[in-house]
């Protein structure tokens, strides 16, 4: 089965879709944290497949290969995957401190409330 | 992947958008293997999939671990979202192809890394040395952004356990 050659952007920008439609369209705010993550994986995709060289092999060096793929995009993508779990775990927190002021995780209630008081 | 992404877009029991989440990092991780990034899948399948998972499950029990369901489905964010992504394609039609040897990403300092990385770093994986020693500043940023959320969840929860107690001391007073 052959794709276009632009198929892999085509993946990463269908998934950044559907996570940015998570962000913007749900109300729930542990639901946006995860449409966040699903936004970021759609950039690693996104980065990883610009380091793919067709007929290279990991860039793990040993005799007899001569093509590898590009292992900077890897590097970048390595701190970004640990970065973004640490922002995660921030943003957890904000949820769950919300959910400690507020008694509920979802925006429109805490909006009601804000007016209310 | 992308199925399992739809799903957890409509999902209303979060424990199970947090199951598929986890699912989803995965076929990332899988996905990774296939285009040559051995290391980034280690890392996604580890901290991506397991630690995320265990931070996400960890706030549920702190919040609830049901959506309310919604009244209506919202239009106008699904037309902002489909036009920014048919913005996006256009925009991708002058990339380079996939795996093409000649794109400018693989020009400039990737070269030199992959040819010189053996002989004056040492180890045989070209990730590791660029990681630690040709990009080392990245690393450090990279930790220092980390103790910052680190510090910064801490604050966050001592903070919050204390407003717990408040919460429950007015509520007993009216």
């Amino acid at each position: 089965m052959t794709f276009p050659g632009l198929f892999n952007y085509w993946v990463a920008i269908a998934l950044m879709m559907i996570g940015f439609y998570v962000v913007i369209a749900q109300e729930n705010l542990v639901k946006k944290v995860v449409g966040l993550n699903i936004f970021q994986v759609s950039v690693f995709v996104f980065y990883i497949s610009i380091s793919k060289v067709k007929g290279g092999s990991a860039p793990i060096l040993s005799d007899g290969i001569e093509l590898y793929a590009n292992p900077l995009p890897h590097v970048l993508i390595l701190t970004a995957i640990v970065v973004g779990v640490a922002t995660m775990a921030l943003a957890l927190a904000l949820v769950v401190r919300i959910q400690d002021a507020y008694g509920t995780v979802e925006e429109d209630e805490i909006r009601e409330r804000e007016e209310s008081s | 992947m992308a199925v399992t992404a739809v799903a957890l877009a409509w999902l209303r029991n979060l424990f199970a958008v947090v199951m598929l989440s986890g699912i989803f990092t995965l076929t990332a991780a899988v996905v990774y293997v296939v285009m040559d990034a051995v290391d980034v899948a280690f890392t996604e399948a580890a901290v991506g999939a397991g630690i995320a998972t265990v931070l996400m499950l960890g706030s549920l029990v702190l919040t609830t671990a049901e959506e309310k369901v919604q009244p209506r489905r919202a239009i106008a964010p699904l037309a902002m979202v489909v036009l920014t992504g048919a913005i996006l394609v256009y925009g991708t039609l002058d990339m380079p192809l996939y795996g093409d040897p000649s794109a400018p990403a693989h020009g400039h300092v990737a070269p030199r890394y992959i040819r010189d990385s053996g002989r004056e770093v040492g180890p045989p994986n070209i990730v590791t040395s660029v990681l630690a020693s040709y990009r080392g500043y990245d690393t450090l940023g990279e930790v220092f952004v980390i103790f910052t959320a680190a510090a910064g969840v801490i604050v966050l929860m001592g903070r919050g356990r204390r407003f717990r107690g408040r919460a429950k001391r007015d509520a007993k007073d009216s």
